[in-house]
């Protein structure tokens, strides 16, 4: 079996303990997924299996055996910027940018969350099949990547610009 | 600091003020002041591509071939001697190459206590490291694990067996303050200051207010872990960190380890946050020595609750703020006094006095701080070290004494800003921080306010609004050099040893540069991060901007002598002096005749000369002892607290600063917000917990420990004055710590607005607001 990470295929590691986090970042020197806390209280880590935001330091990396694995490489390149990743440019969404990489993928997760009609604990009509996302959705639904330089106000904007519902 | 340094400040001070202004730095204002072009533009960060791809590589992130890595263990007892010591288990696990403890770990001294004297103490305790059988607080390192994969020294640690004995050990603060020490100075200011008789006048007031503020210790709690990779080549050493002190690091580790300066090179071209955390600790030394001991490359990078083990955050303090006001308002007395951590192995003496020398004019004052000894890992600067917490005495006081009066709360700080320093009586080099305020309140809808507390009400919610002064001093630190390099094609390198931990150093730095050399934007790179590249001081004190600036100065003086001399007689800046041409279009052209113009290319093109390379250091910092130059800020709160739960709710934060030129509002909007959202923390939920009975801290993880996060934090509006200050680089102030200075108190009294309740110890949690 194998891990596809950005689309390349790469063999499960030999030691059942490794984690998708330093399996990714110690052994495939994919290093652009952070990490803050190695327990999932931060979010530094997060990427995308197959499509759903993890924190890749709580899974194992043989739990992505024969999954697919989307990094903050797989997201965009300095040329070819994702469009999450040119907002958060333009609206200063970050300064140190160490949780930046996490925020981003959690972003791209969760805005297709949204689409997929998922409910957040902010969320009052359940039954709706349309999400509004509010501002505070956004920032409910972003609550688990933590971000100690204060960039909160510009990451929100630029996941609220690229949703299409940036309301001044 | 002693007496004998008391008296050499002193004195400084007392000659500086005999010299003209005109003969100091800054005695003339810097001509950029009046004419930018790039400097104060919303550029985007420099290095904005390389962070969101994640492909900015920081400590951790830097391949090395043949790497081990280590992982600690930490004492869990506070005082007490190691009596036995197990390690055969851990030795035979599997993929261990080795383990240290202090019997087999080389003999090293210890590192020269942070001091504002040499750049290279940078000490945060000069305890021994893994030296001996003692242990003098709980989470020390007392042994180390090196191994071929983390998984395997993670592992290896935990079967390393110790048994201690135990010794009485001093974990409560409220015991210790009986043997308090009072302190010669603070930093490098006279720790026990009066003007008048402060009590007596006090005691005369028509109107007083006297209480106790408590603050908690907290964490800095960037989000990238402390990690550092070391590694011998030859006799060399290379140190890849995440430091906010590059150059001054690798110099404490030559010294250290017996080595040369240039033997010595530290890298951090990112740092993922500091805070005042991302210093000199116990866990470089011990990755160091260990990768020389195991004759390979170690990276040591510290988990989570390892980091709250030995990198000390700031003190808890106690403090006592009086003031007494005459029948007008006026204040008559202002006592602020107290009681902070600062064991004798400690470095940081949280100087929270120093703020409230600075704002308001009284009749009288006294300000003294005591130092608690307790057995912990020692506390060190974070973010407005003294400031945030004493702003939150001395700013919930004023409110209180407003209350008190019946005085709007702005009106009595408007009554009594100083015009001058209160206590030294130097000018203000610049001053608005009444402008700040009435800006502030109008943009803000202060008018709104009703003053009457918990009048305000929507359903559950009571309704408050607060606001607050802020004060941080400005400074730029001596010993700050570059080099700038001019190319061929007309482009510049400026390169120095600074740290980029968010504050887009390097962008701003580009932009000052453009401006200084008349070149685009594009046309400039800057390197740093790197000991090797001409030395800046540390990242500290909100002043590495001013040092760098300066340094740029120096140099581009440097620099305009050397081209006109190499310009030579045929070009049209001929016989011009550099005080008669500046740096402009990519070349030198005449003041007096701007179409006397010779470009940086023809310039070396003529000479044949691939570049012309000048490095040179910033003047020495005189008129931070001439002048007061303080950044200022209005802080403005509206909140909700819940009569269910007693949550709050902040709805709204404005900052409204003082802080000379504002350099690149993009970035340093962010900044400001940055520390205010810091200031939501220490006010709101932010508490690192001391067991008392052990010393042991109980919420060592970012479950436990509770900063802001995306919910928490509202749409923060910044804005500015943007008068620039005539006596510093490019008319600018420090930013990176006024933003959190002031936002304590700006809640606690929107809390009191809205409830009635003035909760004088932080953080202001849900208990504490809960209906009796
Ligand atoms: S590193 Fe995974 S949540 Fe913090
Ligand atoms: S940008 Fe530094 S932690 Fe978020």
């Amino acid at each position: 079996m194998t891990i596809k990470v950005n689309g390349q295929d790469f063999p499960p590691p030999d030691d059942a303990r490794v984690s998708l986090l330093d399996l990714l970042r110690e052994q495939l020197h994919l290093t652009g997924t952070k990490v803050g806390c190695n327990q999932g209280a931060c979010g530094a880590c997060t990427v995308l299996l197959d499509s759903r935001r993890v924190l890749s330091c709580l899974t194992l990396a043989v739990q992505a055996d024969g999954r697919s694995v989307t990094t903050i490489e797989g997201l965009g390149t300095a040329e070819a910027l994702h469009p999450l990743q040119a907002a958060f440019i333009e609206h200063d969404g970050f300064q140190c940018g160490y949780c930046t990489p996490g925020q981003i993928c959690a972003a791209t997760a969760m805005l297709e969350e949204v689409a997929a009609g998922m409910p957040s604990y902010l969320t009052v009509d359940l039954a709706a099949d349309r999400i509004t996302l509010s501002r505070e959705e956004v920032q409910e639904r972003m609550s688990g990547n933590l971000c100690r330089c204060g960039a909160h106000n510009g990451i929100i904007d630029a996941i609220l610009d690229v949703a299409g519902e940036h309301r001044p | 600091m002693t007496k004998i340094q008391n008296a050499v400040i002193g004195s400084v001070r007392t000659v500086i003020g005999w010299v003209p202004a005109g003969w100091l730095p800054g005695g003339s204002p810097d001509p950029l002041i009046e004419r930018r072009a790039a400097i104060g533009r919303q550029a985007s960060r420099l290095d904005g591509p390389l962070k969101v791809t994640g492909e900015a590589r920081f400590a951790a992130e830097v391949a090395v071939d043949n790497l081990s890595y280590a992982a600690l263990v930490h004492s869990p007892i506070t005082r007490g001697r190691i009596m036995r010591l197990d390690t055969d288990a851990a030795d035979a696990a599997p993929g261990v190459i080795l383990v240290v403890t202090h019997r087999n770990m080389p003999r090293l001294g210890t590192l020269a206590l942070i001091g504002m004297s040499d750049m290279s103490a940078i000490g945060n305790s000069d305890l021994p490291i893994l030296q001996d059988a003692q242990v003098h607080y709980n989470g020390q390192v007392v042994a180390a694990v090196i191994a071929e994969t983390q998984e395997q020294a993670d592992h290896a640690v935990s079967l390393i067996m110790i048994d201690y004995t135990a010794e009485p050990a001093k974990t409560l603060f409220e015991e210790a303050k009986a043997t308090a020490r009072t302190p010669a100075s603070v930093l490098i200011e006279k720790n026990h200051v009066t003007v008048g008789n402060a009590e007596r006048e006090l005691s005369r007031s028509a109107h007083i207010v006297d209480n106790v503020y408590r603050t908690p210790p907290h964490n800095h709690n960037a989000i990238e872990l402390h990690t550092v990779t070391a590694m011998w080549e030859g006799d060399g050493l290379l140190v890849h960190d995440t430091t906010q002190m590059v150059a001054p690091s690798a110099t404490a580790l030559a010294k250290l380890f017996g080595l040369k300066r240039e033997q010595v090179r530290v890298l951090s071209p990112f740092v993922g946050g500091g805070f005042g955390g991302k210093g000199m600790w116990d866990h470089q030394i011990v990755a160091v020595a260990v990768a020389r001991m195991v004759g390979r490359p170690v990276r040591l990078t510290l988990s989570r609750e390892g980091v709250y083990r030995i990198i000390g955050g700031r003190t808890p303090s106690e403090q006592r703020v009086a003031i007494g006001a005459d029948a007008a308002g006026r204040f008559t007395a202002l006592i602020h006094s107290g009681y902070s951590v600062m064991p004798p192995y400690g470095a940081c003496p949280e100087q929270y006095t120093l703020g409230s020398r600075a704002i308001y004019d009284a009749k009288s004052f006294e300000f003294l701080q005591r130092h608690v000894d307790l057995d912990i890992v020692p506390n060190t600067f974070m973010r407005a070290p003294g400031e945030a917490i004493g702003t939150f005495a001395v700013e919930s006081a004023v409110d209180e004494m407003a209350h008190a009066m019946g005085v709007d709360p702005i009106d009595m700080r408007m009554a009594n800003i100083a015009e001058r320093h209160p206590v030294s009586g130097a000018p203000f080099s610049q001053h608005a921080l009444k402008q700040a305020f009435t800006d502030g309140a109008e943009r803000f809808g202060w008018n709104r306010r009703v003053a009457e507390p918990g009048s305000r009400r929507e359903g559950e919610w009571r309704i408050g609004i607060g606001c607050a002064a802020g004060s941080f001093p400005y400074a730029r630190m001596p010993g700050a050099n570059v080099r700038i390099t001019l190319h061929g094609d007309g482009s510049a390198t400026i390169a120095c040893s600074a740290q980029e931990m968010g504050m887009g150093t390097a962008t701003v730095q580009v932009q000052h540069a453009a401006d200084r050399l008349g070149l685009p934007l594009e046309a400039i790179r800057f390197e740093l991060g790197d000991s090797d590249l001409p030395a800046s001081p540390m990242a500290g004190g909100s002043s590495q901007t001013a040092s760098v600036a300066g340094a740029i100065i120096a140099a581009a003086e440097k620099l305009t002598g050397e081209m006109l001399r190499l310009a030579g007689n045929a070009s049209p800046v001929a016989g011009l002096r550099a005080g008669e041409v500046r740096l402009t279009d990519g070349g030198i052209a005449s003041i007096a005749d701007p179409s006397r113009h010779d470009s940086f290319e023809s310039i070396l093109a003529r000479a044949a000369r691939d570049d012309m390379t000048v490095t040179a250091a910033g003047s020495m910092p005189l008129e931070m002892f001439k002048f007061a130059m303080h950044s200022t800020s209005a802080v403005f709160c509206e909140l909700r607290v819940s009569d269910v739960t007693g949550e709050v709710r902040v709805d709204r934060l404005l900052g409204s600063f003082d802080c000379g030129t504002i350099l690149n509002p993009k970035t340093a909007a962010s900044q400001f917000r940055g520390g205010m959202i810091m200031g939501l923390g220490l006010a709101l939920t932010e508490e690192t917990l001391f067991d008392g009975r052990s010393g042991r801290i109980m919420n060592a993880s970012l479950a436990d420990y509770h900063i802001p996060t995306h919910l928490d934090v509202p749409q923060i509006d910044v804005m500015w004055t943007d008068i620039p200050d005539p006596r510093s680089p490019l008319g600018a102030r420090g930013i990176g710590e006024i933003g959190i200075t002031g936002v304590g108190a700006a809640v606690a009294n929107a809390v009191f607005n809205a409830t009635g309740k003035r909760v004088r110890d932080l953080p202001i949690t849900l208990d504490k607001l809960l209906p009796d």
